[in-house]
């Protein structure tokens, strides 16, 4: 594998889309500072506006006021076609070109930047291997004869066949079954951790948002309602909005945010049960639910600490607190 | 059956002239018609009016459209193949803008997030995707080229109407039959061709 480039910051101030005949604006005055190498999900129902912001940081939609930077540079200051080559992009149609190959599929963009021809095809297996594709399988293959899964999975390989250092996610699992969507969704992490690109997401699936966010922007109207990290949007909704849109009172769900290492007791309590210390809460409640009365936590061979139900109830009281 | 058995030279030429002059007809009409295709498959505001000029023409009795040239380009080639060209037009035209609307929109959009330019999106992606309809609509306009091109024969254009043409001014049913026997052979073969390459296009865009 190649060194990747790390992510790049994304700077969004002030943006405004009207689309003509819109009585309001689609996307109205979002002003929203992204790190380099962050995961954030935009998260909204339809026509919140988050397709829209989205698209307006690699200019498919061209804002009508506000400002959008990718490391440091304004994006209307090169060519679209230059900006969108250094961006990977992802849609939720897949849209591979049906009449080329999977190899000329994941090589498009680098084609486009005339790279040679060798340093496509090493690049093509590469990708085909990250996202698990085993290349001499796939390369030659259409389209057609694909899943839909491994489909989606040519797409995300194509978006980042040119190395780039921001990819843009369209709700790119929504046309999967729900197993394979958690596949595509653990991958996609995994990817991210391994090459620091940031990923701005977009989905109106609240699970999957609170799965593999750094961050939820959620939406309503074309306007930020919350900026805040997928446990905090669900112990601390800022808005009855973004409560129902949470379901922020599924304390079960809140629990799968949170981890036995940072919940546990170090009391020496007598235990019926091991966890490991990376473990959910959610596991640890089922575990518990199952008959244990107190459970040893497990770092590796260690015993670290013991979790119980009054360590459950107390890391939901301090998660709402802070 | 006679003519033809002690004719063969003639009638192989004439075979010759008549694919000839259908070939340079469909080769200038698609070059014009490539363009005009686009732009009106791009421009909405365009679309309606220009396949509105190109029905009329395409209504128009073919031996009233020669006749019309005839005073400004004379006899021959020239005033057969803009006839033609120009016939040819609304079939290609229309196959283009169906073609290239057909396209998925999500292919569109994949190509222009990943930095394609317009250009690039309608070589690399419309074209070839369109490619299945363009060539119904070729073939189709090759169809009527050969059928029309007949006109030639009356014009001193050659081809196989001047088969056609000297069996009827003589009264020679056997010369009558060779010329429309030769086009409707070329007539058929040109849509067996052309239909074999539109199932590959279509086998290669989906």
């Amino acid at each position: 594998m190649t060194p990747h480039p790390a992510g790049a910051p994304v700077c969004i101030a002030g943006v405004v889309v009207r689309y003509p005949g819109a009585d309001r604006a689609a996307v109205d005055g979002v002003s929203l500072e992204i790190g380099a190498g962050e995961f954030v999900v935009l998260l909204g129902p339809s026509g919140c506006g988050k397709s829209t912001l989205l698209r307006t940081v690699n200019r498919l939609v061209i804002p009508d006021a506000g400002t959008i930077e990718v490391d440091g540079r304004r994006v209307d200051t090169v060519t679209p076609e230059t900006l969108r080559r250094g961006i990977g992009y992802v849609i939720q149609a897949v849209g591979l070109f049906p009449h080329m190959t999977i190899a000329h599929n994941i090589g498009i963009v680098p084609e486009l930047l005339a790279w040679d021809r060798a340093r496509i095809a090493r690049r093509v297996d590469e990708l085909l291997e990250l996202v698990k594709l085993e290349p001499a399988r796939y390369r030659d293959r259409l389209p057609r004869e694909l899943s839909g899964g491994e489909q989606q999975r040519v797409g995300v390989a194509r978006a980042l066949a040119a190395e780039p250092r921001v990819l843009l996610m369209d709700e790119p699992f929504g046309a999967v079954d729900a197993i394979v969507r958690t596949a595509l969704q653990d991958e996609t992490l995994r990817i991210h951790r391994a090459l620091g690109t940031t990923i701005l997401f977009v989905t109106h699936d609240v699970d999957e948002a609170l799965r593999i966010a750094d961050r939820i922007v959620i939406m309503n109207a074309g306007r930020l309602v919350q900026v805040d990290t997928p446990l905090h949007v669900l112990s601390n909704p800022a808005t009855p909005y973004v409560e129902r849109l949470m379901d922020a009172k599924d304390t079960v769900r809140r629990l799968g945010l949170m981890h036995v290492r940072d919940a546990m007791s170090s009391a020496n309590a007598a235990t019926d049960g091991t966890i490991g210390a990376g473990a959910t809460l959610r596991d640890a409640l089922s575990h518990l639910l199952d008959g244990a009365t107190r459970l040893a936590v497990q770092d590796g061979e260690i015993v670290c600490g013991t979790l119980g139900f009054d360590d459950l109830r107390r890391a939901l009281m301090q998660a709402r607190s802070q | 059956m006679s003519y033809v058995l002690k004719h063969p030279g003639e009638i192989a030429w004439r075979f010759a002239q008549h694919l000839e002059i259908t070939a340079i007809a469909l080769a200038i009409a698609l070059a014009i018609a490539l363009p005009l295709g686009v732009a009106a498959a791009r421009n909405e505001r365009l679309r309606g009016p220009l396949l509105g000029v190109l029905g009329v023409i395409y209504t128009l009795p073919s031996l009233a459209v020669f006749a019309l040239l005839i005073p400004a380009f004379g006899l021959g080639l020239v005033t057969t193949e803009i006839a033609l060209v120009a016939y040819a037009q609304m079939i290609l035209v229309r196959s283009i803008v169906a073609g290239l609307l057909g396209v998925p929109p999500a292919l569109r959009e994949a190509a222009r997030g990943l930095g394609m330019s317009a250009r690039q999106t309608l070589y690399r992606v419309e074209f070839p995707q369109a490619l299945p309809v363009i060539l119904g609509g070729v073939r189709l306009a090759a169809v009527a080229t050969i059928s029309i091109a007949t006109l030639a024969g009356k014009i001193d254009a050659g081809g196989l109407g001047t088969l056609l043409f000297a069996g009827l001014d003589n009264d020679d049913p056997n010369r009558i039959f060779a010329g429309s026997a030769a086009a409707a052979i070329l007539a058929i073969g040109a849509d067996l061709v052309l239909r074999s390459f539109e199932r590959y296009a279509r086998m290669r865009a989906t």
